[in-house]
């Protein structure tokens, strides 16, 4: 059991390791498209030497009962995303628009199904 | 369990008064049942936590394999090889879905195997137990996996966002891995009196390994109870122990086996069974290296690192390659 107060760890604090060893795989995240026409998912991820890797990896590490058929592979560092600090400044926006809703507006119900 | 004896930061949990704006509103967040995402803000002792407690659990899925692989060359049937084979792949399976876990809490795979193999960070003590005959398999199956659904279950609802769907997708795949375990027990108990007698010697030997998997009692512990606030501690390891054990008896007698401890007997009163606790003496014991089977399993592990360094090292330099081969056909 390692003490609480130091941490091996990289990016946290008290680490006293040395850099990560070249020889670790790249990072890649699977997306993977199931059975019945739905969208490519994110399921994880794993590491592989390449993209041809990443994908057998892939098969077999989410795969395995048939879940999926279609796999994207897609390096981790390769993906921009959104930080939580940028939450209010991309999503606040469309807070005051409840007009984009259909239930803004009030329909008789004489009109019918609509 | 899988993750025993994580220690937190042994202050003792603060209360919503006591805490910075920053914090007060990661705890409420979880007490709303809220996810925390890796980006997102986190105290520094809700992230070594989850590093230890996730990246323990990972390696004994990982170190899992070794007992039941054992068997595999000598499954009784080509079925049942089959099955055993998909059983332990499942298990390497779960431990990838868990580094990849405790990978976005800012930890490298590279860090966690080299703790592993250094025998710094743990993994859960059952896995040092040797698996002596085929009806072990069974019982592995039976107990050892019942004892990992009983906890996985409710850390499905964790706070921690890729721990708990990595913890969905496990959960998924547990239960084929219980009953395949009972399956072997029923065939054993219902075979030969030989057969019936390893079933039974199984039992005798992986019942109080089974129990101690739920590491000892922590009601009153500061390290749980602050995990429990995080929410990634769902149920006191009494609780779980409990449930475990009202549970299993009656497979047990179903299958016409003793659970081999003279005080098991049915408590009307509170509505569960009366039992009694493992030798915990023995599990520091073990949790200290002093196992059966530690050093079998752990230089099981160094060597596959060790002599599959030239594969890993050969491929990556084989897709550097390739790239700049590309690079320069551009
Ligand atoms: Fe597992
Ligand atoms: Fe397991
Ligand atoms: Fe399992």
């Amino acid at each position: 059991m390692s003490s609480p107060e130091s941490s091996p760890y990289k990016d946290t604090k008290a680490s006293i390791h040395e850099e990560t060893r070249k020889t670790e795989w790249p990072l890649w995240e699977i997306f993977i498209r199931g059975q019945h026409g739905l969208s490519h998912r994110h399921v994880g991820s794993l590491h592989a030497a390449d993209a041809e890797m990443a994908i057998k990896n892939a098969r077999d590490v989410y795969t395995r009962r048939n879940e999926g058929v279609s796999i994207w592979a897609v390096e981790a560092a390769d993906i921009a995303a959104s930080s939580p600090e940028e939450k209010g400044a991309l999503y606040e926006p469309s807070n005051d628009k409840v007009y984009r809703h259909p239930t803004f507006f009030n329909i008789p119900d004489d009109v019918g199904a609509m | 369990m899988y993750a025993q004896m994580i220690k937190s930061t042994g202050q003792g949990v603060k209360s919503l008064d006591e805490m910075e704006p920053q914090e007060r509103a990661f705890q409420e967040r979880i007490d709303a049942g809220g996810k925390i995402e890796p980006k997102d803000w986190m105290p520094e002792g809700y992230r070594k936590n989850l590093i230890r407690q996730i990246g323990q659990h990972a390696h004994s899925e990982i170190v899992g394999q070794l007992p039941e692989g054992n068997w595999i060359t000598r499954a009784p049937t080509l079925e049942r090889k089959a099955i055993l084979l998909a059983k332990v792949q499942d298990e390497a399976g779960h431990g990838l879905y868990l580094y990849c876990a405790a990978e976005t809490l800012g930890v490298t795979r590279d860090d966690l195997t080299r703790d592993l193999l250094s025998g710094k960070m743990k993994y859960s003590s059952i896995f040092n137990y040797p698996t002596l005959t085929w009806a072990d398999m069974g019982a592995v199956g039976w107990l050892v996996d019942g004892a990992a659904i009983m906890n996985q279950v409710p850390l499905q609802r964790t706070s921690y966002g890729p721990y708990a769907r990595a913890m969905v997708r496990i959960c998924k795949e547990e239960s084929f891995h219980q009953r395949q375990g009972y399956d072997i027990m029923m065939k054993m108990a219902n075979g030969t009196e030989a057969q019936r007698k390893m079933a039974q010697d199984a039992l005798n030997r992986f019942w109080y390994p089974s129990l101690m998997m739920f590491g000892p009692s922590d009601a009153e512990s500061v390290h749980s109870a602050q995990s429990m606030a995080w929410k990634i501690k769902m149920n006191t390891n009494d609780e779980l122990r409990q449930k475990f054990v009202d549970q299993t008896v009656p497979q047990a007698e179903y299958l016409g086996l003793t659970v081999p401890d003279e005080n098991l007997k049915w408590n009307e009163e509170t509505g569960h069974y009366d039992f009694s606790e493992p030798d915990w003496n023995e599990f520091f014991d073990v949790l200290k290296g002093n196992g059966p089977c530690n050093t079998e399993r752990l230089e099981a592990r160094n060597k596959a690192w060790d002599e599959g360094r030239w594969v890993r090292e050969g491929l990556l330099a084989h897709a550097a390659k390739k790239r700049s081969a590309k690079l320069a056909a551009e």
